[in-house]
């Protein structure tokens, strides 16, 4: 689960982490209120959407009055938002974060991941920070500097100091650097973070270390122990296909392409993508129902698909297994008449009773194309894609 | 031979009393050896009862020193899933079979970290995963039992239901399995791809091994650098998620493209550079195989 940089850094701030003074906006007259009341000379109107690259994209401005913040809170709120990770249609801005200035000296760089290979915490810092640091980590690999953390002992005061040494923080800034080094990486572990990133994280010209982004990822499976974070969510910012999704249970992802995959687990839901891919489809979405394709669920992914007006044919790719391929043929039949389905539906599936569920598709009177294996699943689904892309 | 479970493997189910844990026991029990290899349960609750006449004990201790069950596998909820392989860290079991699905990454860290700072030996399959199964003589998880034959072609994979796929391809093409193992889909886990290629490695009833991977992490690159140093045998692999979307979790928690690493092509570049060969047609793991016998 992704929050908004405004909330990141109230999260920040309960962890001792030093940020800019700032308010939450959601509309103009309520940005001009925050500015007059965060005081001084120099505010930053930010767009809060959930992705990055917003300065970029024009959603980050300086304002050196209260009637440039009027002006740019006017212009900023609404927009449609494009970055390098919104994707080419952009993401409507609703809210704003107005902050006071920051005395730049220097933008430094720093992340915090799960590390798959060492099973920790790897806390990543450079003092090439406010750019993509993806660059910085494809051409300079030597300017990106690691620390796997011990989660029994988390950042220790060393740790902290040789990091914030590492990236150019002046001797006399290092205590500050060190609580907000610390600071980060607990609320990294006691919120149950996937993902946190500062970037830029600020020298100012009198030598304070500040955080003047904040980006946070949560872990999906440890949101049951924090309903603060949940509180969080801005359905705003999600996919509405994948918001209903989620709550039938099924793994939802919209993608550019045209035939639907049902699939039952991740790695095979994966896998027939690829495979249309191979014989030169395109797939809408990745779905992966789960362990059991019951009717109730396969009717809400046919819904859930169906809503992409692109949609030119569906592909339901199941491997029962313990699972039989009767139950299966019902619940697709039944969904399919269900949503009185006009687009081609080609089924293979696997697992006891295979006959038996072939029989069932093909008595149905639906004109279901059944598969008998993945390669032929994917060569009839593209086919059928393209006639009824023709037809239309 | 196989690897890590076999006739004489003695089982515990810690989570016996829930519906899944139930159900998959059953099915375990009654499939080959299983009814001489399940031999206990494990609930907190509900000592001195029996679950299809397995009796079931307090502890995981408890149930190893009445019993002699020598490897666990666990259903226990998220929330509790880690205390629980925990519990069968600490009886010293040989091995744990976390199926459980959901557990917060954090729990896993601390749990492995512990392993390690105790030097336990016992070993970690999953979580996240759909277990084991050795043909003919036991199955420990949630995989289908009927697809199995028994054979000499090892199978590993961190994905359930496509390693069924891969299962059911050499099935129609005649080919049986010594062991099948399902790492998982999970960023923190037990036994990767090369703790389990090592075994094949070293088991001398297989002689080849399917190794199915997808996008995340770089398991599948550090086993196919040690497969070029080691493998004996020939290998041949999959990786799923050439089509998924940088940034987009797919579904499994450690399924997920981030900074440009962790794609599926880069994987498959590695494992043909070490020497692997890998198919980018999910449908022709059986054949590719078969072509290496």
């Amino acid at each position: 689960m992704k929050i908004h940089e405004y909330q990141g850094k109230e999260i920040l701030r309960r962890f001792g982490v030093r940020t800019p003074k700032g308010t939450p906006a959601f509309s103009v007259d309520e940005a001009v209120e925050a500015a007059r009341g965060l005081g001084g000379k120099v505010w930053v109107v930010k767009a809060q959407i959930h992705a990055g690259g917003r300065g970029k994209g024009g959603g980050v401005k300086v304002a050196k009055s209260l009637d440039e913040v009027r002006a740019h809170a006017q212009a900023i709120l609404g927009m449609q938002l494009v970055t390098h990770q919104t994707g080419p249609e952009g993401q409507k801005v609703r809210r704003l974060l107005i902050e006071e200035g920051a005395d730049i000296r220097s933008e430094l760089y720093v992340g915090l991941v799960v590390d798959r290979a060492t099973q920790k915490v790897c806390v990543m810092a450079s003092s090439e920070g406010g750019m993509d640091i993806e660059e910085v980590a494809a051409h300079t690999p030597e300017k990106i500097h690691k620390v796997f953390v011990d989660p029994v002992a988390r950042l220790t005061d060393a740790e902290a100091d040789d990091i914030a040494t590492k990236i150019g923080i002046p001797a006399a800034s290092l205590p500050q650097a060190r609580t907000i080094l610390k600071g980060l990486y607990d609320a990294f572990w006691d919120t149950d973070a996937s993902l946190a990133e500062i970037n830029p994280l600020i020298l100012t010209g009198a030598g304070e270390v500040i955080a003047l982004d904040a980006k946070f990822n949560f872990d999906s499976n440890a949101l049951f122990r924090h309903p603060d974070i949940v509180a969080y969510r801005d359905l705003d910012e999600e996919d509405p296909a994948e918001i209903e999704a989620s709550k039938f249970d099924l793994s939802y992802i919209s993608l550019d392409g045209n035939i639907g995959c049902l699939v039952n687990g991740a790695g095979l839901a994966m896998a027939t993508m690829d495979v249309i891919k191979l014989y030169g489809g395109s797939p809408a979405n990745f779905l992966d129902v789960g362990g059991g394709a019951t009717t109730e669920k396969v009717t809400e992914a046919f819904k859930i698909m169906l809503r992409n007006p692109g949609l030119q044919a569906i592909l339901v790719n199941i491997f029962g297994g313990i699972m039989r391929c009767d139950t299966i043929a019902n619940g697709v039949v039944s969904a399919a008449r269900e949503v009185k389905l006009a687009v081609p539906l080609v089924v293979r599936m696997k697992g006891t009773n295979e006959e038996l569920g072939r029989r069932i598709l093909a008595e149905s009177g639906l004109p279901i194309i059944s598969a008998d294996n993945m390669a032929e699943a994917a060569e009839r689904v593209v086919a059928a894609a393209a006639a009824h892309a023709a037809r239309a | 031979m196989s690897i890590l479970i076999d006739r004489n493997t003695r089982v515990m189910t810690q989570g016996i009393t829930g519906k899944t844990g139930q159900f998959h026991t059953k099915m375990g029990k009654e499939y080959a050896n299983g009814a001489n290899c399940y031999v206990a349960g494990v609930n907190p609750k509900k000592p001195g009862e029996r679950y299809e006449g397995i009796p079931i004990f307090a502890t995981v201790a408890e149930a190893k020193a009445q019993t002699g069950a020598n490897v666990s596998v666990v259903y226990v909820p998220p929330p509790f899933a880690a205390a629980a392989i925990w519990e069968a860290v600490e009886a010293d079991l040989d091995l744990v079979i976390c199926i459980t699905e959901g557990i917060p990454v954090r729990d896993m860290i601390e749990v492995r970290d512990r392993m390690r700072k105790q030097g336990r030996r016992t070993l970690l399959v999953g979580p996240n995963c759909p277990g084991v199964i050795t043909p003919d003589e036991l199955k420990i998880g949630i995989m289908p039992g009927h697809i199995h034959k028994k054979g000499r072609v090892g199978v590993v994979s961190r994905s359930g239901t496509l390693t069924y796929e891969a299962v059911g391809q050499l099935g129609e093409l005649g080919i049986g399995q010594s062991s099948c193992v399902g790492i998982g889909g999970d960023p923190v886990n037990g036994m990767k791809h090369i703790d389990v290629m090592r075994l094949f490695n070293d088991d001398p009833d297989t002689d080849a091994v399917i190794m199915v991977g997808e996008i995340g992490g770089s398991d599948e690159e550090e086993c196919a650098r040690w497969i070029k140093a080691n493998m004996k045998k020939p290998v041949i692999g999959f990786i799923a998620g050439v089509t998924a979307p940088e940034g987009k979790r797919m579904g499994h928690a450690g399924a997920i493209i981030s900074g440009g690493k962790g794609t599926a092509q880069e994987k498959l570049a590695v494992m043909e550079e070490c020497g692997i060969k890998v198919t980018r047609n999910p449908a022709e793991m059986g054949r590719l195989l078969k072509s290496v016998l």
